[in-house]
């Protein structure tokens, strides 16, 4: 199916809507960093498949690649070899507009908080022809709607130095979703809080994705993190990663942390626990 | 303002008065001649009786300063960027401009008189070559100093090198550049009066040098406490523009958010 998409692009026609769309497709991508004898392989030949609104959470021992998987569905890295397609089309340009956030809020110390958050207006189109005009009333309301979805209301026009980790951190994830993204990735969000604060924003990141919808990609250390927002958690081997689980999430939403420790719950990050131990003692198939 | 930065400025103040009549007193004792070390009062005298006289010539040493300085702020922002912007650049451009920065800049005035004859062009040029070297390090340095995961999240949004470069590497590089702005004034400034020592009629440096060689010397030194005037005022004007435009960067808990 998506071999024809070369092929419908090439004769103009518009692309056909398919039945079940699909946001990011890995097919045997690979990536390796550097060259020659200091070559690293970050990733081989993996197979990931995540269809339009579908909440993927991404687990696995440290260094296997996962911030990889992250940059090659945001066109940040190309693949050595395989292909990567999102929304439609292999990523070369960067036309999809994904929505990031990484486990340091990089908010810039002059603007204000609400200025940070329209960042990105200022760059996507059509926001940014409009961006002159409409800053100050309609993308103004917009990033205050946001806020205070995050529980930030009020705090828009006040300094990044002037606001908490957890609180710059819900501001960051007002960034990501401001241009209103078909698709959110994050990296170890909630890597940097502590555990109270991280879980009230898991809270706030499934409302959020309750809401907007977007097709979101999170890559997380935390177990209970990834089974309590995720509708499927994907395994990683170490590196060069593979995927060697991938598994759906099937509690009802929206959850809350009280399930976090019901017995189907535990269960479930035992067997991921367990998968991650396998991993981290057994070298991946393949690697050299 | 806090009582203990007030208690600084007095102390500061008085230490210049204290100088003044320090000098003062050192002169009367010693019975120091008028052509060796002239009175500070003497100079403040010739310094308000020469005024008129002076006044087109400070005019002269400014407008030379000026123009070279905003010169040498294009050409500084400029090369600043483009070398900050890329790391290759950066490490092949850097030893050739260590090595034009070493050069000292006495050594050039000549140069310029040689292709563009006395008067106010080497003036410029003087003070645009000294001023633009620490603007050039400081933009280059600024702009190699984002953070690679701010720029990650802006390339994902499709923000081209220029974006990056407009909303976050140049606003990032305005401390530094303000900061460098208040040295390379200071420079342009010593710049245009040492060519108009060498080389000119006009201007502070010229009044200097001439009535050095009439033997005028409290003309020399009310010379002298023009040129420490202005240094200080035009210092002072772009400190007062760096904390104005800048004041994020000195806050205490800046570091938070990064
Ligand atoms: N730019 C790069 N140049 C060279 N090697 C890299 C680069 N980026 C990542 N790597 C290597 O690729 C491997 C996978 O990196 P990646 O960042 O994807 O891991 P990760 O799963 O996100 O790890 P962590 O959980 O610790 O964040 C690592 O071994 C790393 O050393
Ligand atoms: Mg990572």
């Amino acid at each position: 199916m998506m071999r024809m998409q070369p092929d419908s692009e090439f004769s103009g026609a518009p692309v056909p809507a398919a039945a079940v769309p699909v946001a990011i497709e890995l097919s045997d991508a690979s990536v390796t960093f550097g060259r020659g004898d200091r070559a690293v392989p970050a990733l081989s030949k993996t197979m990931l498949r995540i269809a339009d609104g579908e909440f993927v959470a991404l687990v696995g021992p440290s260094g296997c690649g996962k911030s990889t998987i992250l940059r090659l569905a945001s066109g940040l890295v190309q693949p050595t070899t395989g292909v990567v397609i999102v929304g439609g089309r292999e990523v070369a340009a960067r036309a999809l507009r994904v929505g990031m956030a990484f486990q340091n809020p990089t908010m810039l110390p002059w603007m204000t908080i609400e200025r940070n958050i329209m960042l990105p207006l200022k760059i996507v189109e059509p926001f940014r022809s409009q961006f002159r005009k409409l800053r100050k009333t309609e993308f103004r309301d917009k990033a205050n709607a946001l806020l205070e979805q995050v529980g930030l209301k009020g705090f828009g026009s006040r300094f990044p130095w002037q606001l908490s980790g957890g609180m710059l951190q819900r501001a960051n994830l007002c960034r990501a979703l401001i241009h209103e993204p078909r698709m959110l990735l994050l990296d170890e969000p909630f890597g940097a809080l502590d555990q109270f604060t991280r879980e009230e924003l898991w809270s706030i990141l499934q409302d959020l994705w309750m809401t907007h919808k977007p097709t979101v990609l999170l890559v997380t250390h935390d177990l209970r993190e990834a089974a309590f927002l995720a509708s499927r958690i994907c395994v990683m081997s170490a590196r060069p990663g593979r995927i060697v689980d991938d598994s759906p999430v099937t509690f009802s939403r929206p959850r809350t942390v009280a399930m976090t420790f019901e017995p189907d719950f535990v269960a479930l990050n035992q067997k991921l626990r367990t998968f991650i131990v396998d991993a981290r003692s057994a070298p991946a198939e393949g690697a050299t | 303002m806090s009582a203990s930065d007030l208690r600084q400025k007095a102390w500061s103040a008085a230490l210049i008065v204290l100088f003044f009549v320090a000098w003062e007193l050192f002169c009367v004792m010693t019975g120091m001649s008028d052509l060796v070390l002239p009175r500070p009062s003497e100079v403040f005298v010739t310094l308000y009786q020469k005024f008129p006289l002076l006044w087109p010539h400070i005019l002269q040493t400014l407008a030379t300063t000026m123009i070279g300085f905003v010169l040498g702020v294009w050409l500084g922002v400029l090369l600043g960027a483009v070398i900050g912007v890329s790391k290759t650049a950066y490490d092949t451009a850097y030893p050739l401009l260590v090595g034009f920065s070493s050069i000292p800049k006495v050594a050039v005035v000549p140069i310029f008189v040689l292709w563009f004859g006395s008067g106010s062009v080497p003036a410029v040029l003087t003070a645009l070559s000294i001023c633009f070297f620490p603007i050039v390090v400081n933009i280059a340095t600024g702009l190699a100093t984002t953070e690679p995961e701010l720029e990650d999240v802006l390339k994902a949004l499709g923000a081209s090198k220029l974006d990056i470069l407009w909303n976050v590497g140049l606003p990032r590089t305005m401390p530094f550049f303000f900061a460098s702005l208040k040295v390379a004034i200071s420079y342009a400034f010593v710049g245009a009066v040492l060519s108009e020592t060498v080389a000119s009629n006009r201007g502070i440096g010229n009044v200097m040098m001439t009535a050095s060689s009439n033997f005028n010397v409290p003309l020399v030194f009310a010379g002298l406490f023009v040129l420490a005037g202005l240094g200080v005022a035009l210092y002072v004007i772009f400190s007062l523009i760096e904390g104005r435009v800048t004041g994020w960067a000195t806050r205490k808990n800046d570091l938070i958010a990064t």
